[in-house]
């Protein structure tokens, strides 16, 4: 490493690397300098002026920003020269900005406010009216306030940068510029809202949000979002049991600030007039609410009727549900119902992978790992449509360090656009076309291999039979669509399979043979929405659903048991680089009770005991018993992601992997959950098309 | 949108004249072309310099919005251009720009009703040894009093 280099700030000695900018070399040693248009990762833009420092032997002010460290610099931020320029950067920045805070949809978190708080002039001298610009809106998420704007432009650069959209510009010049969007009066775009979070003061606001509350007023729940498999950590802002916003201001979690459109706004199917909030039951043929003792007496009795009798149960699981629930399910249907006709909707191959690595060390790949390796090929997915917080890690990979990015995708992906080869593949000719790439892969010195749900069964093994011949360290991403698909298989929801790949004696029927099983006498789904594209075969089969809403699937049920959401729970979930990381509770719904509760006490009604039903209890067994889960609890508590180890031999592979298939969801859609989320439908993109060009 | 022939061939040209993949060059000259040509900037017009210039629509019109030689609005037949900069000023050139506006009945940046003429009072346009200077479309008109711009109208409007 290259020397460091020795400066003075404010009197203390600092020691930075070469090319550190003087506002982060204070930081180092504390000493903070204001600024609005500086921003960790995204491109200098010194616009602002706010963080002018005086340099000894610099006869005009600098600026702190863009000032690379100097060997022997000495810099003074605490002098009257900089305290008068930052009054008057605030006073300029003042002249048409309303000072109506009061009512300002910022107020409070404002950051031009804590400015002029600490650094401002603590009177106006303008006596000239100010510009107006009446406020504009943009799309049902992003309203625009020209007069609070202050030309920082975070916004411009974290759409082009950050996110590879490109939707917002500055047009005008002088004091009359302003930000526009791409489409004249109007956005189309990811309407991921970053520049909204980004924004420094109240000009870009949420239609989500908007003068429904104050920022104090609300409590802030950090949870994960419940919608694809990235795990984003939404920090949720929940006044008197009503979720107002998701953010992630804090930067906590493996997301960092990032969100899509799903994890900002798409929270609001847990206030649906449509939730359930008793559970039904079916008498004369129509389902009518009853009390949750009539419900689950029926159930257990129903049960223990079939049991009597020799009946065949089967099981269907949830992508969306916590480990705690999955575990607790299958224990439920292994040790209590006695079968293994248990699965879920699968949507990548992930036994396969587990088994290829076998042996292997360090192979699975981090969310971290697609920012920080070298090199990273994305096979048969289009991440900015799917996995947007994959997309955008690799994007910041690319322009933070240049990463080399491969693409084998069967249509345009964003991706392309950075990436040093790019193959348009067909269906079916993936492997081929990646074998297409050997020579380059093979002169990375890393490389992290991500693949979509074309690549698997044998495929998986090939592949990785492909990355052990490159003969540089290749780490893997399997990916699957929803927010707990990996714990689902990881906890065993699977007919050949328990928890942590422990393979069953006897295998069960597997997804698509449970619905077409024309004896099949109990169905129980918990959480998922199979009649929604299959018919039920059995006509006798009594059918139990858990559930948020009444979906086809609750709709033909005998029984459906009011769910509470993700975000109404405790427990943890595992993402798609296979990271645990812990749900918090934010809110309490009427009526509804959590899945892991619902099933516990169907268990106490037909007098079995399957362990305690307190998710805290339910993960020490996880811990315990499922290979690869012996996570470290203190980062999951505190609200980290501990990525479960790899489990080394004996996995069976994938019953029926031609079941095995991506719902295709776009930014917009989320399974049955995203028909329920009225801005996910209200944006104008919704509900969008995979590999579909890109817009201008 | 499409352009004459003979812009068409121009721009066809005009994109060559850049290193390869520096076709944004192309923005600024073909902006100006297409305004002569087509009276002024509009949606369409910015989406086709777009499109041949591949860049976003929104690329182009932060450049139309920061050139004020380049209008978003249609303007006169005639778009009369007074200059009340410094030289221009000392020499009446703000008792010029007045008198014009009240003779067209119109005010900056106004169009007559007639669609003839346009107003704007411009920064300098470096016909300083002649102030006041004033521009005419494209012709430079020089040591302008008022009397001379009521004969240039008047003859302008007898041109039609």
């Amino acid at each position: 490493m290259a020397d460091l280099i020795n400066l003075t700030i404010d009197g203390k000695p600092v020691q930075a690397a070469p090319g550190t900018l003087v506002i982060n070399a204070a930081k180092q040693v504390g000493i903070e300098i204001p600024s609005f248009c500086y921003y960790d990762g995204l491109t200098l833009q010194a616009a602002c002026r706010m963080c002018l420092v005086e340099v000894e032997k610099t006869p005009k002010l600098q600026v702190g920003c863009t000032l690379p460290v100097a060997e022997g610099m000495v810099v003074h931020t605490d002098s009257p020269l900089v305290h008068q320029s930052r009054k008057g950067m605030v006073e300029f920045l003042l002249t048409n900005h309303p000072l109506d805070c009061p009512v300002c949809d910022k107020g409070g978190e404002c950051e031009l406010q804590d400015m002029t708080f600490r650094y401002g002039m603590g009177e106006s001298r303008f006596l000239e009216q100010k510009m107006h610009v009446d406020e504009q809106q943009w799309s049902p998420v992003v309203f625009y306030d020209k007069p609070r704007c202050i030309l920082c432009y975070r916004c411009v650069r974290i759409c082009d940068e950050g996110m590879g959209v490109n939707a917002l510009g500055v047009v005008n010049r002088g004091a009359v510029s302003e930000i526009a969007p791409n489409h004249f009066d109007h956005l189309e775009c990811d309407e991921c809202g970053m520049c909204i979070d980004i924004c420094p003061v109240g000009a870009l606001t949420s239609g989500a949000y908007r003068y429904k509350t104050r920022p104090w007023e609300m409590k802030h729940v950090g949870t994960i979002c419940t919608h694809c498999a990235d795990g984003c950590k939404t920090t949720l802002g929940v006044r008197n049991n009503e979720i107002i916003r998701g953010n992630n201001r804090d930067r906590s979690g493996i997301n960092g600030e990032f969100l899509c459109v799903k994890g900002r706004y798409a929270f609001d199917f847990v206030h649906s007039a449509e939730r359930l909030q008793a559970p039904l039951l079916r008498k004369n043929g129509k389902l009518e609410p009853v009390s949750w003792a009539e419900a689950l007496a029926t159930v257990a009795k129903k049960f223990q009727q079939a049991q009597a009798s020799g009946g065949k149960f089967a099981v269907i699981g949830s992508n969306h549900t916590s480990n705690e629930e999955n575990y607790y399910l299958q224990s439920f249907a292994r040790e209590v119902l006695g079968t293994n006709n248990i699965d879920h909707h699968r949507t990548g191959d992930v036994p396969a992978l587990l088994d290829a690595l076998s042996g292997k060390t360090d192979a699975l790949a981090t969310s971290a790992d697609l920012y920080e390796r070298k090199a990273i090929l994305v096979i048969a997915s289009d991440l900015a449509q799917q996995h947007p917080f994959l997309s955008f890690q690799i994007r910041a990979n690319y322009r933070h360090h240049g990463a080399h990015i491969y693409t084998v995708t069967p249509g345009p992906v964003r991706e392309q656009k950075y990436a040093v080869r790019s193959i348009m593949t067909i269906p079916g000719r993936e492997l081929a076309d990646v074998e297409l790439l050997r020579e380059q892969l093979k002169a990375e010195p890393e490389l992290v291999i991500v693949f979509g749900d074309a690549i698997k069964g044998d495929a998986v093994h090939k592949l990785v039979a492909f990355g052990a011949s490159l003969g540089i360290p290749v780490r893997y991403v399997c990916l699957v669509d929803y927010s707990n698909s990996r714990g689902a298989s990881d906890m065993g929801l699977a007919p050949n399979h328990g928890p942590g790949y422990q393979a069953v004696a006897e295998p069960g029927l597997a997804y698509d043979e449970i619905l077409a099983a024309t004896d099949l006498d109990v169905l129980w789904v918990v959480g998922a929405n199979p009649l929604k594209h299959l018919d039920l075969a059995s006509s006798r089969a009594f059918v139990v659903v858990n559930d948020m809403f009444l979906t086809e699937t609750a709709q033909r049920a005998d029984v459906v048991f009011p769910a509470a959401s993700a975000y109404e729970k405790s427990g943890t979930v595992t993402n798609v680089c296979g990271e645990v990381q812990r749900l918090k509770a934010g809110l309490q719904v009427m009526g509804a009770k959590p899945d892991l509760e619902i099933i516990g006490l169907i268990a106490k009604e037909m007098g079995q005991d399957i362990g305690i039903w307190s998710p805290d209890k339910v993960l020490e067994e996880i811990r315990t018993n499922v290979r690869g889960y012996n996570i470290p609890l203190p980062v999951i508590a505190t609200g980290g992601a501990a990525q479960t180890t790899p489990v080394n031999g004996h996995v069976p592979l994938s019953a029926r992997p031609e079941l095995i298939q991506s719902a295709r969801d776009s930014l917009f859609t989320s399974g049955s959950l995203g028909r329920y989320s009225k801005m996910l439908n209200s944006v104008l993109e919704g509900p969008g098309g995979l590999y579909s060009e890109e817009r201008p | 949108m499409t352009f004459s022939p003979e812009l068409e061939a121009r721009f066809a040209k005009l994109l060559e004249s850049y290193p390869p993949g520096r076709t944004r060059s192309a923005v600024v000259p073909m902006l100006l072309y297409a305004q002569d040509e087509v009276g002024h900037i509009s949606n369409e017009l910015i989406e086709e310099v777009a499109r041949l210039c591949k860049v976003t629509p929104l690329q182009v019109d932060e450049v139309v919005g920061y050139y004020s030689m380049l209008h978003r609005k249609p303007l006169g037949k005639y778009h009369v251009q007074v200059c009340t900069n410094i030289s221009c000023l000392l020499r009446g050139g703000e008792e010029l720009y007045e008198h014009a506006s009240k003779q067209l009945g119109i005010a900056n940046k106004q169009v007559t009703a007639d669609g003839q003429f346009s107003l704007e009072e411009v920064e300098c346009i470096g016909a300083c040894s002649w102030a006041p200077a004033v521009q005419i479309n494209y012709d430079f008109h020089h040591l302008v009093t008022p009397e001379k711009l009521d004969a240039l109208v008047a003859e302008l409007r007898k041109a039609q």
